[in-house]
């Protein structure tokens, strides 16, 4: 074995470790290279978030258009305040437009989907959804069905 | 009884007397800069016999291990009706304990031993020493090129490792059983994240390359030069590195995905 055979082997060996951490980044974990892509945010204020996590994802008619910020609790509402990165390209949701929380299936994970209004206005950055739904619980739902109401 | 005490005492010296001694030789491969010129061919060589040379048996064990986590997530998911699961399954064990862990532990019996079994027969044949004497530092010119080499190549081979088993698990899941190819990905790129998971699995087989290849490159070193003398040493070298492994491994977990 040459100095310069080894040496080529050893080139290749490093690549094919650069090409595998390239394949766990785009492939597996889903990272995309085009980060600029402009978005903007949009707020929705729920009274029951569910299951719902940072980096989840938000659709509309099925179709994934942007992705959840964060979730905080607003303390003087006492609701939870999701942020939403909305794709730039999507920017004319209806300003009547409503944030309902589902689940993908019946064990699947739970996203934001966005009911389609009918006004002419659309929603800008920093806007807030005016009428919200919240995750389905069904514990809830049992117990108000057992209570009769 | 007073004699059962003193030998306890005794080997718990030994014990912490070694491992001063492994830090200091550390401290000695580490300390000295390695010249360009020279270092460099040297690390090279030893990249190659082991990384490269190592590289069959990790792809062939991670498509094996892909092959049977898609076999297995199967058959528990499909007990609940959600084996579109199976590529986040398959590829969180994978990337975050399977991938460094078991490759650590191949490492460990392929390359690991190697390097004791040289080194310590450099040793038993006096080439340390006859180094020493032409004015070559045999740290410098031996130890430290494995060493890094160890360092180098462990990371690559994990990310390989992850890459083929999760190749594999799709090979099962996908085309053999029958799972549908856009919800195994899609399931994947929405549980697995590049930096918590990815970059912390790359993080976890940094450790253990290092702990490794020094483990290794150590217990060559501080051999007893005799025939029995290197067996026993590439024997510890093995159980070591294997048993540092798993337990560094549970420490790193849980200071990555513990939460607290």
């Amino acid at each position: 074995m040459t100095q310069r055979t080894s040496e080529i082997t050893v080139g290749l060996f490093m690549l094919a470790g650069l090409a595998a951490l390239l394949f766990l980044a785009l492939q597996v974990s889903g990272l995309t290279p085009k980060s600029a892509e402009s978005t903007y945010t949009v707020y929705a204020d729920f009274n029951d978030t569910g299951g719902i996590t940072p980096r989840g994802r938000v659709s509309m008619a099925g179709v994934t258009i942007g992705s959840i910020e964060s979730i905080n609790l607003n303390t003087e509402t006492f609701q939870a305040r999701v942020a939403m990165s909305i794709h730039g390209d999507v920017d004319n949701i209806p300003a009547d437009s409503a944030a309902v929380i589902r689940t993908s299936g019946l064990l699947g994970e739970q996203y934001i989907d966005i009911s389609i209004g009918g006004e002419m206005d659309s929603l800008e950055a920093g806007d807030t959804f005016y009428s919200t739904q919240s995750a389905m619980n069904i514990e809830r739902l049992i117990s108000n069905f057992a209570s009769g109401k | 009884m007073i004699d059962r005490i003193a030998s306890f005492g005794r080997s718990g010296l030994e014990l912490v007397v070694s491992i001063g001694r492994a830090g200091r030789f550390l401290a000695g491969v580490l300390s000295g800069v390695p010249r360009p010129a020279t270092g460099f061919p040297l690390l090279v060589k030893q990249l190659y016999s082991v990384g490269v040379l190592s590289l069959a048996i990790v792809v062939v064990s991670g498509l094996f291990i892909g092959m049977v986590l898609g076999l297995q997530g199967y058959t528990i998911l499909s007990d609940f009706g959600s084996e579109a699961a199976i590529g986040q399954m398959i590829a969180l064990t994978l990337v975050r304990e399977l991938g460094p862990v078991v490759t650590a532990l191949l490492f460990a019996g392929r390359a690991g031993s190697a390097l004791t079994a040289e080194i310590g027969l450099m040793k038993a044949t006096e080439q340390l020493s006859s180094l020493e004497m032409m004015g070559v530092d045999p740290l410098r010119r031996v130890i430290a090129p494995r060493l890094w080499a160890g360092f180098i190549a462990m990371p690559v081979l994990a990310i390989i490792f992850s890459m083929v088993g999760i190749w594999g698990g799709m090979l099962v899941g996908v085309d053999w059983l029958g799972v549908f190819e856009g919800s195994y990905w899609g399931n994947m790129q929405a549980s697995v994240d590049f930096f918590d998971d990815v970059v912390n699995g790359v993080i976890k087989s940094i450790v253990f390359g290092f702990v490794c290849a020094w483990i290794a490159v150590y217990q060559g070193y501080d051999c007893v030069p005799t025939s029995a003398g290197i067996s026993s040493a590439t024997t510890k070298t093995v159980v070591y590195s294997s048993l540092a492994v798993l337990g560094l491994d549970f420490v790193l977990t849980a200071v990555m995905f513990g939460n607290f």
